[in-house]
């Protein structure tokens, strides 16, 4: 009998095309995926070398972080951002890379369009220059976010170097409460391990609170891996993840599908795998989580103080930036704007959660709310559902797919001081826009705070 | 890449940990398609103040860093984005080499695939180099590849890790993409081999 392996080492052994002694492993990449903002450098590349895209029908390319997220009709305003999301159309025009451009129905955020096309599939290998590529794993591929050069050598190639990273396998124990969803699950693993507690590895959630999460909820835990320093995260494929594919554009079809699924039940960590490492968290015991600070590591249970400083310059320097106290919780503080989105947490399921606490009550006057659906397809599905009638209705806006407040390159931003309780990945300094403060939460929390017009448990609202 | 050797620099000390990729160059620097041009733009939201102006506090901005190309920086540098307008900041900026206790892993690849060159040492050396930057303004180390040495103003030299196949690279100023491209036979071969797993696109 072979050694057992886990679910990464299978990815990793059937995709290493060759691997030289003193070299790293040339990976094989199953799907490029592009976007507008770490790409135009690429295929300058290509052109200087006279390279061509080698396969074009392994890559998909769509703008998401520089676009507006107002109406598609107007022209974008930003000269620099115009050009720049050009660039990306005639980059894709030359070397034939399909594109879901603005306006087109597969148009959204590279990270909610890949999985909802179909085009994400177990035991692939996913890359693209974005970090938050990690979310990809949720499908049990080893998906991972890389640099501009690197996008530049898949273009060329469809092959990446890579050293083989180590595994951490992350059991979530217990059934998560009511009230606690994927986002609090994420925030609370890497407010155990810190931002860079996983660095070097890729981690496999597994646990009773992981089987029992949907893929979109998969999706937001794999998605902030990186937020963790992890290479990437990943979730063994089972029945939810096939019923999530079946049927989609780019999954396969007929007899090709049930022989797929036939290998992908196959890929799951055998019986006895190693891994390198194991964190275990117990999800039965958690509560909704905030972050206070400025990192997603800097993060509470929502009853729960910020920390004293107590001569941490790192917990001193977060806690002058956010202007809080340590030692007192966030519950009842003021707030200022409320974003729901980002390829965190802008999928439907996302957007009904919000909906459901928002239905019937307004948003506290003097905040604003954004909610930006993930891609034009959520944004079409949440509005045959109603739920925009409920966001509008709520005094909330409604707006169109892309990063958005997630990343603050459109427009679409904090003034500085302003508190925000975002449903994006990053409370980095100045991440909403300069100046701008955040706090990470998920669509439950946001949407009650929207509601209280400050920081609130979500579970009074359920 | 230019091939790196050997080189010695003045030390920038930046005793912040934690640095994420949004603060060595934040997210609205990011609309150009150029790699070019990024150096003005390193550390923006700590260097410069509201105005525009210089922030004189900050460490890039004070008079000892000038000329400095060796950024001393805290634990867990360049986490978060992927972005590698990151590196090419800090060699826009003149910035040869950054020296940590650790690098978040996308970044550090960044830097090694142009020619910036990650230096991990170990809390002892990292301590010990604080310290000598903090004693003296003008603190000078010196690096050399081949050897995988750094030597700390004191004289002590340590070793740093780096793989072989991008100390390779550096040295010779060559290029990785390269090495991919005389693997294409090989890629082929895995193609035809593997229609099961590919075909499912």
């Amino acid at each position: 009998m072979s050694k057992p392996r886990t679910l990464f080492q299978k990815i990793w052994d059937e995709h290493v095309v060759v691997h030289e002694a003193g070299a790293p492993a040339v990976l094989y990449i199953d799907l490029h995926l592009v976007h507008e903002v770490t790409s135009p450098q690429a295929f300058q590349g290509l052109r200087d070398r006279g390279l061509k895209v080698r396969r074009p029908e392994r890559t998909m390319a769509t703008m998401d972080h520089s676009i507006p997220t107002t109406d598609r009709a107007l022209p974008i305003l930003d000269p620099i951002a115009a050009k720049q999301v050009e660039q990306l159309r005639i980059n894709c025009r030359e070397f034939g890379v399909p594109l879901a451009d603005m306006g087109m129905e597969d148009q959204g955020i590279v990270h909610v369009i890949g999985p909802e096309l179909g085009l994400t599939q177990p035991g692939f290998t996913v890359v693209c220059g974005d970090s938050h590529t990690s979310t990809h794993g949720a499908f049990g591929a080893l998906a991972f976010g890389i640099g501009t050069t690197e996008v530049e050598h898949v273009l060329a190639t469809q092959c990446l170097l890579q050293d083989r990273p180590r595994t951490c396998e992350v059991r979530f124990e217990g059934a998560a409460p009511d009230g606690v969803v994927a986002k609090d699950l994420i925030l609370a693993l890497i407010a155990r391990i810190g931002i860079g507690g996983g660095t070097g590895h890729v981690l496999e959630y597994a646990g009773e609170a992981i089987r029992a999460l949907t893929m979109e909820g998969r999706m937001t835990l794999c998605n902030m891996s990186i937020e963790g320093g992890a290479r990437a995260g990943m979730v063994a494929p089972d029945d939810t993840t096939f019923e999530y594919l079946a049927g989609r554009p780019k999954a396969p079809q007929g007899a090709a599908w049930d022989s797929a699924v036939e290998r992908w039940r196959k890929l799951p960590s055998d019986a006895g795998a190693v891994f390198d490492r194991t964190e275990t968290v117990d999800a039965a015991g958690l509560e909704p989580m905030i972050t206070w600070g400025t990192n997603p590591g800097m993060g509470v249970g929502v009853t729960q103080p910020a920390p004293e400083p107590n001569g941490n310059p790192g917990i001193r320097k977060a806690l002058d930036y956010m202007q809080i106290e340590g030692g007192k919780p966030l519950l009842g503080r003021p707030i200022d704007v409320v974003f729901v989105g980002s390829c965190t947490n802008s999928r439907i399921s996302d957007l009904r959660l919000a909906a459901g606490v928002l239905r019937g009550r307004k948003v506290a006057p003097g905040v604003r709310m954004m909610v930006v659906p993930g891609s034009e397809k959520i944004k079409v599905q949440a509005e045959a559902e109603g739920l925009p009638e409920i966001f509008k209705a709520a005094g909330a806006e409604w707006r169109e797919a892309g990063c958005s407040m997630c990343i603050a390159m459109n427009g679409d931003q904090l003034t500085p001081g302003q508190y925000c309780v975002s449903t994006s990945n990053r409370n980095f300094e100045g991440r909403q826009g300069k100046g701008g403060r955040t706090f990470l939460a998920s669509p439950l929390t946001a949407a009650a705070s929207a509601v209280e017009g400050a920081v609130t448990d979500a579970r009074r609202y359920l | 890449m230019e091939s790196v050797t050997q080189f010695s620099g003045k030390v920038v000390p930046l005793a912040v940990a934690d640095v994420d990729t949004d603060q060595i160059i934040p997210a609205r620097f990011l609309k150009t398609i150029e790699k070019l041009g990024l150096g003005k733009n390193l550390f923006h939201d700590w260097r410069y103040l509201a105005d525009g102006g210089p922030n004189p506090d900050f460490i890039v901005n004070r008079p000892r860093a000038k000329g400095g190309t060796i950024l001393l920086a805290g634990d867990n540098f360049g986490c978060g984005s992927s972005r590698e307008h990151a590196p090419w900041a800090l060699m826009g900026h003149g910035f040869k080499a950054v020296i940590s206790t650790s690098f978040a892993d996308i970044f550090r690849n960044n830097c090694l695939k142009n020619g910036l060159l990650p230096i991990v040492v170990d809390e002892a050396a990292h301590g010990e180099l604080f310290a000598a930057a903090e004693a003296d303004e003008d603190c000078r180390v010196s690096v050399d590849l081949a050897r995988r040495t750094l030597r700390l103003p004191s004289g002590r030299e340590v070793e740093f890790p780096i793989d072989e196949f991008s100390r390779k690279c550096m040295l010779e100023g060559g290029d990785q993409l390269s090495y991919i491209q005389q693997q294409m036979g090989a890629v082929e071969a895995y193609e035809r081999a593997a229609p099961n797993v590919l075909n499912t696109l």
